[in-house]
């Protein structure tokens, strides 16, 4: 297989809104961490957690275990929070700033009353701010709640309070510590006791000011016996300088609730020299809190310069069960480091991993996951998956599976294969009348196609489209 | 149909394999190719498929599509498959993951598209399926396992005519069809061959062995030796080769 010179595949969310935004001072300190909470007007408890979380976070060192080579971050040299003006009442679409809706539909999320989409409701995060929800009446009727972090700290205190913090604590890790004292909106989810959500919810995450690190944060509460389906998708303009996302997404599921998070991650990955791109730091985690519980993560990594991301469960109540479903595609010279972390703690819990990586040209695409079974964890389940494939010669792929046994009725299972797009496969197709690039999408569908069978239709139909897109001019 | 003059190929940076194959064959017509071991026989059928590990480095493939004659040699090998080619794998190859049924109605919609056919819904190519396994003796539930993964060696080569099948090619390669088949699965497969090739399109058989040719009947039998045909001649030169083997001609030369 010759490799040939590759041409960048063309990024169509490369665009930037011109918008008037208001920006606090670029650096970090108490007085920013204390001026984003009074702009979002927040009660003190929140305020304190917030600065407990910053005094902490200059006490830590940034991260460096991860196979990654990640450039100095100036975090002096940041907006930490940067907002469009207009910011209109979130009780109408009608105040939204028309240039900001323009800038949603351009990316396939309409928001207005007549075109949005239908079955799913939509929570738009513009920079560092929710700029409109759909669907909410109808989601109210049922019982869901499903707003901007920042409402809900104002309408729901107490559920905010009472889980906020409780999967990820700010002391988890350096990005996660950084989140806590900066964070400036995200979407809440609360779905009520044996309701099964009415339709998919959704956020869909942009970055458009420049020099801007978005820190939002998502918290999903599943009470007994509901289910909720959400998905997220990510984009953010082309820019010759990295930007940085560092996200918390905590997910709590009670007895016998079920979520499923879906995830598919299209940030601009820089230019085919490397040039620009997001670093995305990002700390994802549910507890399966309750018996019978459940909760699957489904991840397509397509984009970012470097990801670091390892959605786990904790599978705290009996019988709960943990999902990791991900394809991660790096290609030019993107990084990634991700995988998953699974810690079984009740009885007869049970965790599935299915990863599959695929890197092309210049990149390096590492898994890294942790199964870890506690002493009080009898009867734990877990089966991992970790696939490779390398498409071309200059790539690199790597697995790194830690696992940490305490509990000796425990099953672990563990397996891995790197595999090329052969020579053969490639002619095997060509000769059924298949072109190239018709025959690499197949081999790499087949290839995902465990992960694929687990994202809603709509998703699953864009992340083989988003894979073909960036496998294009891959194989020369 | 086909006119191959004075072909010549090799691997690149390797020996020449093929040197200096003529040959033409007609609609209608079934040819055998057979020879000793290293011959060069699995290289001429790839290389009129237009497998890119092989380079030509003289001579013609003329093809005709639609009474006019085309360089062959000018296309890319999907396109050759396009053009109504078809290489039926000595080893098919693996696709894990891709059901035979996408696979295969992919790869028809792709040849219609092509040939300016209306490209089939996927209900309509079940349907359009259903007497095809029927002719190979195939279960429907084949359709839904992963393209050859899995598979038993006749499941493969029943596969690989199951293709055939679809794909309704003007010339058909069959790149040693009957090795690793057992006796029942072999009279399947050749049903199959039978029941496809009329007298508008061709069969070209790559063969070790004689049985095959009992099934398929050829109309010619050529022998290649050391990347030449020395020798063609009607069936009965198969059933001379199967007693004699081919010292007594490879000698001669």
């Amino acid at each position: 297989m010759s490799q040939s010179d590759l041409q960048g595949s063309e990024y169509k969310y490369g665009f930037y809104t011109d918008i008037e935004t208001e920006e606090f001072p670029k650096g970090l300190n108490e007085d920013i961490v204390r001026r984003i909470s009074a702009k979002k007007e927040e009660p003190e408890w929140l305020l304190e957690y917030r600065l407990k979380a910053f005094r902490h976070w200059q006490t830590m060192t940034h991260p460096d275990w991860a196979k990654l080579d990640i450039p100095a971050i100036d975090f002096e040299d940041l907006y930490y929070y940067s907002a469009p003006k207009k910011k209109p009442e979130l009780s109408s679409l009608d105040e939204v700033d028309p240039e900001l809706l323009a800038t949603f539909e351009k990316l396939g999320i309409p928001l207005g009353e007549q075109k949005r989409i239908s079955g799913v409701a939509v929570d738009a995060v513009f920079d560092s701010v929710s700029v409109a929800t759909t669907y909410k009446e109808d989601l109210e009727k049922v019982g869901v709640i499903f707003c901007s972090i920042s409402e809900a700290v104002k309408e729901y205190p107490d559920l905010v309070k009472k889980y906020l913090g409780t999967v990820v604590p700010y002391t988890d890790n350096f990005y996660a510590a950084l989140n806590c004292a900066v964070f400036s909106d995200g979407s809440f989810v609360y779905i009520p006791k044996g309701v099964t959500c009415p339709m998919d919810l959704s956020t869909y995450f942009r970055i458009n000011a420049k020099e801007t690190g978005q820190f939002e944060r998502t918290l999903v509460v599943a009470d007994e016996g509901s289910f909720v389906n959400y998905l997220e998708g990510c984009t953010a303009p082309q820019r010759d300088e990295n930007q940085l996302h560092a996200a918390i997404v905590e997910l709590v599921a009670l007895d016998d609730a079920t979520i499923r998070y879906s995830t598919v991650q299209n940030w601009y990955a820089g230019d085919k020299n490397g040039k620009g791109g997001i670093y995305n730091f990002v700390t994802k985690r549910g507890n399966c809190l309750g018996k019978n519980s459940n909760i699957s993560w489904t991840q397509v990594e397509a984009g970012s310069a470097i990801t670091w991301k390892y959605p786990g469960c904790n599978l705290i109540g009996d019988n709960s069960q943990g999902s990791f479903y991900s394809v991660a595609l790096t290609n030019h010279k993107m990084q990634a480091d991700t995988g998953t972390k699974m810690v079984h703690i009740g009885k007869n819990t049970k965790s599935t991993i299915i990863s599959k990586g695929i890197s092309a040209e210049e990149s390096e695409n590492n898994y890294r996951g942790l199964v870890k079974v506690m002493p009080s964890a009898d009867g734990a389940k877990n089966y991992s998956q970790c696939d490779s494939m390398l498409v071309g010669a200059a790539c690199s792929a790597n697995t790194f599976p830690y696992i940490d046994v305490k509990n000796n009725t425990a099953t672990v299972e563990h397996e891995a294969s790197t595999t090329k797009i052969s020579e053969d496969q490639l002619f095997y197709l060509q000769s059924r009348g298949m072109d190239m690039e018709k025959c690499i999408s197949m081999i790499v569908n087949g290839f995902c196609s465990q992960v694929f069978k687990e994202l809603p239709l709509e998703f699953s139909v864009e992340a083989v489209k988003l894979l073909e897109l960036k496998l294009e001019n891959s194989i020369g | 149909m086909i006119e191959i003059k004075n072909l010549h190929a090799k691997v690149e940076d390797g020996d020449e394999i093929l040197r200096g194959i003529n040959l033409s064959i007609k609609p209608g017509e079934v040819h055998a190719i057979m020879g000793p071991n290293g011959s060069g026989k699995s290289t001429l059928a790839k290389v009129i498929a237009g497998h890119p590990a092989f380079e030509v480095t003289e001579g013609t493939i003329q093809y005709d599509v639609n009474n006019k004659l085309t360089d062959l040699l000018e296309f890319e090998a999907f396109e050759r498959a396009q053009k109504g080619i078809f290489l039926g794998f000595q080893y098919p190859v693996e696709i894990p993951g891709v059901s035979n049924f996408s696979f295969l109605h992919e790869s028809f919609n792709e040849v219609c598209k092509a040939q300016g056919v209306n490209e089939t819904t996927a209900e309509e190519f079940r349907e359009f399926l259903k007497p095809k396994l029927d002719l190979l003796e195939m279960n429907a539930s084949f359709l839904d396992r992963p393209v050859n993964t899995g598979f038993s060696g006749g499941e493969k080569k029943k596969n690989e005519i199951l293709q055939m099948a679809v794909l309704n090619p003007r010339l058909s390669l069959l790149d040693e069809t009957d090795s690793g088949l057992d006796i029942d699965a072999l009279k399947i497969v050749s049903k199959g061959v039978n029941a496809i090739k009329n007298k508008y399109n061709a069969v070209l058989l790559v063969t070790h062995y004689q049985r095959l040719l009992d099934y398929i009947v050829p109309d010619y039998v050529h022998v290649l030796s050391n990347g030449q045909i020395i020798k063609s001649g009607g069936k009965e030169l198969a059933l001379e080769l199967e007693e004699k083997g081919y010292d007594w001609l490879t000698k001669v030369q």
